[in-house]
């Protein structure tokens, strides 16, 4: 019964260990924008990660700079005004996912090519 | 809705009701039982009675027993009380007086319509009287002149604290005239003794610069000039002047004297001492690397161009907090928050909250005790002028967390800075004046590419829906740029974008906060805005939440009722948003995802399932409406249709779902 019992265990492990590298090896955009909205990101960062001076500080996490794992780290224990998201909130699995969707935000078009805003004064 | 509650009462009475009063007293004592007659003799001898005073003259005694001559009550032989008011009122040139009817002052508003001619005063008619006092704030705002409004008694001036503690806040003029029937002996049963008090200033009196209650007509002109003249002068604050039912019912009495009405003259607002000016100016001078904040600091463009003058006198950057527009937008030497950091001498003008200015508190603890920070360097030298401290009273917390400043000057800003000007003249070292102009170039740079800055983050999401706020401004700002235009006090907050990226050089084109924060003020004070502008001929635009629009959506109607021309976009991000974020960051702080329900945000944040239709909402009131509008292709040519209809002369409302922030 035992031995039936670890068999299980490992072959449980081994599934899980396969799913988080298939995971972390193919994260999903799309599935990366229903925890965006459903882990509440989107409140201070917007739809697209265009973020707010009023909610983000005016920082912008649509197309991160950032490497996944700083990315992470900073999700898990952030420094200034942003709330942690631990492991329990939201999985390593659901941040992967949760970066791809921000990595596939289209790239803004240069303002200068916006005509509502390139009418503006510069000064 | 009856709100009318004075069935009871004869609403012609036959009486001056104090004569009425003095009569019923004297027949009192008269009709009282002699003691010798009602107590019987039990053969004690008692003493004889000393009297506790001396005995009446003649005069006292036929004054006391003489039946008064009362004449039968006649609009034709006697003026009500409440004329004379209302000549009182209008010698104060108060243009609009936006109320919701009531019982309590129901003699004031008759003839304020029909005396007075519903001129200097008009009545504007108001669904709540939230929307009154909301309505007159947003009007001084732009008009920098103060309206008043009426309330009922109790109830109403209830309703209306939340707008009159914005304007408190905000140093905004309104004159509140509370209802009330003070005789307990005479005003009807139920109802109408309910909605009186003792004492029903006292409802607002911890949020109002002052109060009175006369008890005489002319007792009632002193006070109503008297608080015109307090509420207008810096700081500038409502006032609160209960109206006696009674007095304004009642045919003015006869004291002998001729009424009169005291001449208003504007008093000097407070400017800064003299040397302590100087002390500024010194320090000014001789900075490295001065700051100039402004928050609640110029209400004119007079105030606008001495702000001016002081920050390319000093070449020093400006700051523009968010109570006034302060400083044109387009002025190199505006510069974000963040040069604060680099100050030597910090000037802020009518800060709401200096300690925050100078210090940084972060709301991420895990037990929601923010951690505090500074945000500026040791031995940065702090100046302040305003006139906050005149106005400060103990119970509300506006006055917000004491910072220890290094030169304090108490006094109004537009009072002081020519002043300021002069002593800072006379204090540049001559051996300044190349820093300086080097110091100005560097800082024109650095708004340049700072300007450039923020029209990139403007690009971001630009075509994403919901829409951006970033476009949304922008789509606005493209349909009202030919026009002299205003954007009216309003609620919604869309970071900022107006003031980042729209031109703004006069006072009247964002004229910032309601001061308190209470929602529910951003549609009556852009009514109020829009009323104010419409007499100038601008074009007036708010931005228009959801959350607040429906604490106060009878605002839209005053402004169909009374034909006033507004274009409100709605920033609809369908959810009370500031709460949204709160609970989610308490869920985190506390390591667990908050319950969301059905919706997209903590259960009871959210304004979805079902989404109000706001448009229809408008629609119902008599406006020109469309939405929901989520496409930002297809804004702009809403916007046109709706910019058409402004310029007819109606109000319209364009529901627009957008971005959160």
């Amino acid at each position: 019964m035992i031995k039936v019992r670890v068999r299980f265990m490992l072959a449980a492990l081994a599934a899980s260990v396969a799913f988080c590298q298939a995971a972390a090896a193919d994260p999903s955009a799309e599935n990366g924008k229903t925890e965006f909205v459903k882990n509440g990101c989107w409140q201070c960062h917007g739809f697209q990660g265009q973020g707010s001076v009023a909610t983000s500080g005016g920082r912008v996490i649509a197309d991160t700079q950032l490497p996944f794992e700083a990315f992470k780290a900073y999700v898990r224990n952030p420094t200034g005004a942003m709330p942690p998201f631990r492991a329990a909130m939201v999985s390593d699995s659901a941040l992967a996912d949760i970066y791809a969707y921000l990595e596939s935000r289209p790239k803004p078009k240069a303002a200068k090519d916006i005509p509502l805003l390139n009418g503006l004064s510069s000064k | 809705m009856n709100k009318d509650s004075k069935g009871k009462k004869d609403s012609a009475p036959k009486l001056d009701r104090r004569r009425f009063l003095a009569a019923a007293a004297v027949a009192g004592a008269a009709g009282s039982v002699k003691p010798a007659e009602a107590a019987p003799s039990t053969g004690v001898q008692t003493p004889p009675r000393v009297p506790s005073a001396l005995p009446p003259n003649e005069h006292v005694a036929a004054a006391e027993t003489d039946v008064p001559d009362v004449p039968p009550y006649s609009t034709e032989h006697a003026r009500p009380g409440s004329d004379f008011m209302v000549d009182v009122i209008k010698s104060l040139d108060i243009k609009y007086s936006p109320s919701n009817p009531a019982s309590s002052y129901r003699a004031l508003h008759e003839s304020l319509i029909d005396y007075g001619k519903n001129t200097m005063p008009e009545f504007l008619t108001c669904t709540h009287e939230e929307v009154g006092v909301g309505i007159a704030h947003g009007y001084y705002k732009i008009a920098n002149k103060p309206l008043m409004t009426t309330c009922h008694g109790t109830v109403g001036l209830m309703h209306a604290t939340m707008n009159i503690y914005n304007a408190f806040c905000d140093h905004a003029p309104v004159i509140v005239f509370a209802g009330n029937d003070m005789d307990a002996a005479y005003r009807p049963p139920g109802v109408p003794t309910i909605h009186s008090a003792q004492d029903i200033n006292a409802i607002v009196r911890d949020f109002t610069k002052w109060d009175d209650t006369p008890v005489s007509a002319q007792h009632f002109a002193q006070s109503v000039v008297r608080a015109y003249q307090i509420a207008t002068t810096a700081p500038c604050a409502p006032v609160v002047i209960s109206v006696d039912d009674g007095l304004a019912q009642e045919p003015i009495r006869d004291y002998g004297q001729a009424l009169y009405i005291p001449k208003f003259v504007p008093a000097a607002p407070p400017a800064g001492e003299q040397g302590a000016v100087r002390e500024a100016a010194r320090l000014l001078a001789n900075a490295e690397h001065p700051v100039i904040v402004a928050d609640r600091a110029v209400n004119t463009q007079k105030g606008m161009n001495l702000l001016v003058q002081l920050a390319e006198l000093l070449q020093a950057p400006l700051v523009r907090q968010r109570a006034r527009l302060n400083f044109p937008t387009t002025h190199p030497l505006g510069r974000p928050a963040a040069v604060i950091a680099q100050a030597d001498v910090i000037l802020g003008l009518e800060l709401t909250d200096y300690w925050d200015t100078v210090n940084k508190y972060t709301d991420n603890n895990r037990e929601g005790i923010g951690s505090i920070g500074t945000r500026v360097k040791p031995g940065t030298k702090l100046i302040s002028i305003g006139a906050q401290s005149l106005l400060t009273k103990s119970n509300y917390q506006g006055f917000e967390r004491f910072q220890s400043v290094d030169v304090p000057i108490t006094g109004d800003v537009e009072a002081t800075l020519p002043a300021l000007i002069e002593a800072v003249k006379a204090a540049i070292p001559d051996s300044r004046k190349d820093a300086m102009t080097k110091r100005g170039q560097a800082i024109m740079e650095a708004h340049g590419k700072a300007r450039e800055a923020t029209r990139q983050l403007a690009a971001i999401a630009w075509d994403a829906s919901p829409i951006s706020t970033a476009r949304l401004c922008m789509e606005l700002y493209a349909q009202i740029k030919d026009f002299d235009w205003s954007m009216v006090p309003s609620s919604g907050n869309v970071s900022g974008w107006p003031t980042r990226l729209w031109p703004m050089d006069k006072c009247y084109q964002f004229t910032g906060t309601s001061g308190g924060y209470g929602v529910g003020w951003g549609a009556p004070a852009s009514v109020g805005g829009a009323l104010a502008n419409r007499d100038e001929g601008r074009f007036s635009v708010s931005i228009q939440s959801d959350g607040d629009l429906m604490y106060a959506p009878g605002a839209l109607w005053t402004a169909a009722r009374h034909k006033i021309p507004l274009l409100a976009v709605m920033h609809n991000n369908r959810g009370y948003h500031q709460e949204v974020m709160h609970v989610q960051r308490l869920a985190n702080f506390r390591n667990r995802s908050p319950n969301i329900g059905n919706d997209m945000a903590p259960i009871g944040t959210s304004i979805m399932n079902p989404d109000i239709e706001y448009h229809k909402l408008a629609e119902s009131m008599g406006w020109w409406a469309k939405g929901p509008i989520k496409d930002p292709a297809d804004l702009g040519p809403a916007l046109k249709e709706a910019v058409a209809v402004v310029k007819s002369g109606q109000p319209a409302l364009l529901n627009v779902w957008t971005q959160p922030r």
